[in-house]
């Protein structure tokens, strides 16, 4: 697959990632030697627009959260490129991996764990203008204030400590440290998923507002397929360590292309009790990234799947329809 | 960005915010607990007796009242109050061997035992939090050497080991002084590593690496001031083992030389007298006992005090 | 099984239940009168966010609350029988074989050391005399009957062999071994995976409609309840806001609480550019304020400006037939005449 031909003509993408690999070597033996990788991305390409939402969903172990952590450097890739505004994120060095940190920020899954509890939360929030030496105190200060308005919470939150807020209070306080540089793009990592559902919506309401606002890209990873299918615009389903699907928001959702991103829209539990629901139930379990499947990952659960075919030969992402990608053989039956 | 200038408030009209903080509301769990409560009233009234020591003792501890006083060597307490007749010297405790004032000698051995608690512990704490932050951040082949030394170390039985450094390094309070921290340097290296190995994955960590904070100043900023809850508990626990420690190392004449006035040397200069005069083991013993009794019981509590299972059972 | 109402005593009668926490910041009414009653063979659904006290409320029912909790009051009646005035030995009789329970992390509820069979086989000897190998028999069948494949190899399996979906399989025939007549299910399927929660969530189905033990349904996922629940019981901040058959309740939500939780999930396929809130944080249950717990968050109290809201705390009253409501839009009292009787008849006719 040309990674490339995936960019759309006519718009030119924010960040784009290459052909993005991240093996964890399996220690064994006496001498502690690698016996074997574990394939958490394998071969990941795609690219996000400026302003837009990418939904990155997939289940525990797809790598999505993986992905995420290499493109801000958290992780280091095994291979791959991703290119920010043309520049190598991870052929940076350390001066410019900093500069690019100021335009790539990430906003975390749980609440708790994402806020030192020694401080109050305005200093949290101010570190990244003490590293990167931004300001004296006073105006550091002042900008601390102004980005916690910006996420729904009031002046006097700056001198609380985390354990005096609840969880989605938490979580608007991550979004701020994420927004104090003005970065250009920022990675939601399941950002709403440890949230109860009422405070969930607050978040996602603010995340779209910040968005039009200050014309942010994001990068929105999930498990829940309603609420991706709620702030992305395009999206792009995971399975073991590989893009299955990658699509405009309505196209995904109302065709999906691929048989497991079906399977995983009928999975969704339905929203009445008097709905009738078609579910395709998949049979067995994730297969290990350690020992991932021949041929296509995903045919051993696969309710279409052709032996002989499927086994053998590793599908590619195709474009079959207007920027909807399908790493299916048999995408076209569904279409 | 949208400009906003409603009244500011300034750095300096914020600064009354720390008794909201995590150590402050610790603190604030600890004092209402009745162990760590009596615990710290020992430890309080310890620190005073060793503080006014001068004041409070009647004589020198070291002097010797041989013809100064008549009065027998190992001669009982006497007090004028409970109707020791009043033409005898008084000695609350009774006087020892080479006729000291037994009573002086136990409030000058509570500046010697607090030192020594103090001291060993801190020297351990200091080499043992950089030796684990050392090991625990940069993990790998560092990690292992390191860590392989500390498990030589805590291999051997801690008092042998105390007494074979003291050989190497000859007798002395001081150098039993550096046994003892030798001694205790791996437990707070390995509590320390484990601190960090698990403060290093969580998010606040990642998120100052998002930010472009440099691997020190994680390390310093971030990591080691989370550990220090857990260092604390273990240093009030050890500061009254490490007394111990010490008063065993001078009850075999390794430790503290006379005619220093410290109760594990007390104990062990009059180690034979146990049946013929029992005050002169008695009173050490009991001083020693109580002061680690504090130790352990304000360990206890700060234990307690930050055991997040209260904090977890509001939320849930 | 059918949804249809039994007129029959119901199997487990829950009254004025209160658990609370005595911690040092003062006492924390997690659970705060609490009714409900169960019919035999029922699905009865307990949703709501956390730290509404639903969780509190199953351990509560199993007197597997801690300190420093307390059940300081109430009733839990299993056919009659008072589970609150019995001793601790006979509590552990009633465990496991009248009342079982799975929980949110089956991997961690399974004893790491044993083999899954023998953690099955220990039940059945706990709880009757039965042969080794008839026990051993039987565990094999349940491991089937809840769709493990293999099920005599995979008896033999440490828990750590067994993915999530599977422990959670395995956990539910533990907890039904002994036939019990109620079952507890803790957010069985929160920790699972889309695709694993959709195949549990089609095993409990089947179940439903094959056993005689009723369920009682802790989630926070309004769509577990829609698959599963006949009846269901919304709770908020200690209480029990809104009960009623889960069709009922879902096509007419009552209380401004439920309402404002259905809006406020984005639903596949049910794109819209904002989502509805609800504003505010759950309060603290450490010193309540007076009057209803959902007051301060409540937008229906504004729009109808209510003040009784802020005084008083509304009662839990039957509005339709079965559907109870918590709410002064609905309840009567000296001086105050609930607005929305009115609205709520019409939506009615239609």
């Amino acid at each position: 697959m040309s990674a490339k031909s995936q960019t759309s003509p006519g718009r030119s993408p924010l960040i784009e990632v290459r052909n993005l690999k991240k093996y964890y070597p399996v220690r064994g033996g006496l001498l502690r030697r690698k016996v074997a990788d574990v394939k958490a991305v394998d071969d990941v390409s795609f690219a996000i627009y400026p302003g837009e939402t990418l939904g990155l969903v997939g289940e525990s172990g797809c790598g999505k959260t993986t992905v995420s952590k290499t493109m801000l450097r958290l992780e280091e890739a095994t291979a791959g490129h991703i290119f920010f505004e043309g520049e190598d994120v991870l052929a940076a060095d350390a001066a410019g991996m900093k500069n690019l940190r100021r335009n790539m920020q990430i906003v975390f899954q749980d609440p708790y764990s994402s806020l030192d509890p020694r401080l109050p939360v305005g200093e949290s929030i101010a570190e990244a203008l003490v590293v990167h030496g931004i300001g004296d105190p006073q105006e550091r200060f002042e900008r601390v204030l102004a980005v916690l308005r910006k996420v729904g919470l009031e002046d006097y939150h700056a001198t609380r400590y985390p354990h005096q807020f609840s969880g989605g209070q938490r979580q608007r306080i991550g979004i701020a440290r994420a927004l104090i540089l003005d970065p250009k793009f920022i990675v939601l990592d399941e950002p709403v998923s440890a949230l109860d559902v009422s405070i969930q919506a607050q978040v996602l309401n603010l995340l779209s507002d910040l968005q039009q606002e200050l014309g942010l890209t994001y990068l929105f990873v999930a498990h829940n397929l309603a609420v991706v299918e709620h702030i992305s615009h395009r999206v792009a389903v995971m399975y073991l360590g590989r893009v299955a699907e990658i699509a405009p928001r309505k196209a995904l959702f109302k065709k999906p292309l691929h048989p497991y991103t079906q399977a995983l829209m009928s999975a969704v539990p339905k929203k009445h009790p008097a709905e009738k629901k078609e579910r395709i139930l998949l049979t067995g379990d994730v297969p290990s990234p350690l020992n991932p499947p021949t041929g296509c990952r995903f045919h051993p659960r696969c309710p279409v799947a052709r032996m002989g075919h499927c086994d053998v030969e590793e599908p590619q992402l195709r474009q079959l329809e207007p920027e909807h990608w399908v790493a299916c053989h048999y995408a076209e039956d569904f279409i | 960005m949208a400009v906003q200038s409603p009244p500011v408030a300034s750095v300096e009209q914020v600064q009354d915010y720390r008794n909201n903080s995590l150590l402050f509301l610790t603190f604030r769990r600890l004092f209402r607990q009745r162990n760590a409560q009596v615990g710290m009233l020992i430890l309080g009234f310890l620190v005073l007796v060793a503080i006014f020591a001068p004041a409070l003792a009647p004589y020198d501890p070291d002097q010797s009242l041989i013809g100064v006083e008549s009065i027998d060597k190992r001669a009982g307490p006497c007090i004028h109050l409970l109707g020791c007749p009043a033409d005898q010297p008084e000695h609350y405790m009774g006087v020892d061997g080479n006729v000291r004032d037994q009573y002086s000698r136990i409030i000058y051995g509570t500046r010697v035992s607090l030192f020594i608690g103090f001291s060993t512990i801190g020297l351990a704490v200091i080499f043992g939090t950089i030796i684990g932050a050392v090991s625990g951040y940069a993990g790998g082949w560092v990690d292992n050497i390191i860590m392989r030394i500390m498990d030589v170390i805590l291999a051997f039985p801690s008092f042998l080991l105390a007494i074979a450094i003291i050989t190497v390094l000859g007798r002395g309070l001081q150098n039993a002084l550096y046994a003892i921290a030798i001694v205790n340097v791996p437990v707070f290296a390995r509590l320390v590593r484990s601190s960090v190995m698990s403060l290093k994955e969580l998010d606040f960590v990642t998120a100052s690496r998002s930010l472009g904070a440099s691997p020190l100043r994680i390390l310093f900023i971030r990591i080691l001031p989370n550990a220090i809850p857990t260092l604390i508990v273990q240093a009030t626990l050890s500061i009254g083992g490490a007394i111990l420690e010490a008063a065993a190392l001078s009850f075999l004449g390794l430790g503290a030389q006379p005619p220093l006035a410290e109760w594990g040397t007390m104990l062990g200069t009059e180690r034979n007298q146990v049946f013929t005069s029992p005050h002169l083991v008695f009173f050490p013993g009991i001083a020693i006992m109580v002061t680690v009794l504090a130790f352990n019981l304000l360990g206890d509590g700060f234990r307690d005090a930050m055991d997040p299972r209260l904090a977890q059972l509001a939320k849930s | 099984m059918s949804t249809k109402k039994t007129t029959t005593q119901p199997l487990l009668d829950v009254q004025n239940l209160k658990t609370y926490f005595y911690t040092d910041d003062g006492v924390l009414t997690a659970v705060d009168g609490v009714d409900f009653q169960v019919a035999p063979r029922q699905v009865f659904g307990l949703v709501g966010e956390s730290g509404c006290g639903k969780s509190v409320t199953s351990l509560s029912l199993m007197r597997l609350v801690d300190t420093p909790g307390k059940i300081v009051d109430g009733q839990v009646l299993l056919q009659g029988e008072n589970l609150l005035d019995k001793t601790p030995a006979e509590m552990t009789k009633v465990r496991g074989s009248q009342i079982s329970m799975i929980f949110q992390q089956p991997k961690s509820s399974l004893n790491p050391v044993f083999t899954i069979g023998d953690q099955i086989v220990e039940v059945f000897k706990i709880h009757e005399t039965i042969s080794e190998k008839d026990a051993r028999q039987q565990a094999v069948e349940l491991l089937r009957r809840v769709g493990i494949p293999d099920p005599e190899r995979k008896a033999q399996a440490y828990p750590h062999e067994l993915s999530g979906g599977q422990a959670q399989r395995v956990m539910i025939a533990m907890a039904l071994a002994l036939k019990p007549r109620l079952l507890i299910a803790d957010e069985p399927t929160t920790a699972l995976d889309a695709t694993i929660q959709a195949q549990i969530l089609d095993l409990m189905q089947d179940l439903r409609d094959t056993t005689d033990t009723a369920v009682i349904l802790i989630t926070h996922d309004l769509g577990v309840i829609a698959e599963l629940a006949d009846r269901v019981a919304v709770m908020y901040a200690g209480k029990i806001v809104e009960e009623g058959d889960t069709t009922a309740l879902f096509d007419k939500p009552l209380h401004p609480y439920t309402q404002g939780l259905m809006g406020s999930i984005p639903v596949l396929g049910d794109t819209k550019e904002r989502l509805e809130v609800i504003p505010g944080n759950v309060p603290s249950l450490i010193n309540l304020q007076p009057g209803c717990r959902f007051a301060s968050r409540c937008g229906a109290r504004v729009e109808h400006n209510l003040e009784i809201c802020t005084q008083v705390e509304p009662d839990l009253i039957e509005f339709d037939a079965g559907h109870k409501v918590r709410c002064w839009l609905y309840q009567e009292h000296a001086g105050h005449t609930p607005p929305l009787k009115a609205f709520a008849d019409k939506k009615d006719r239609k």
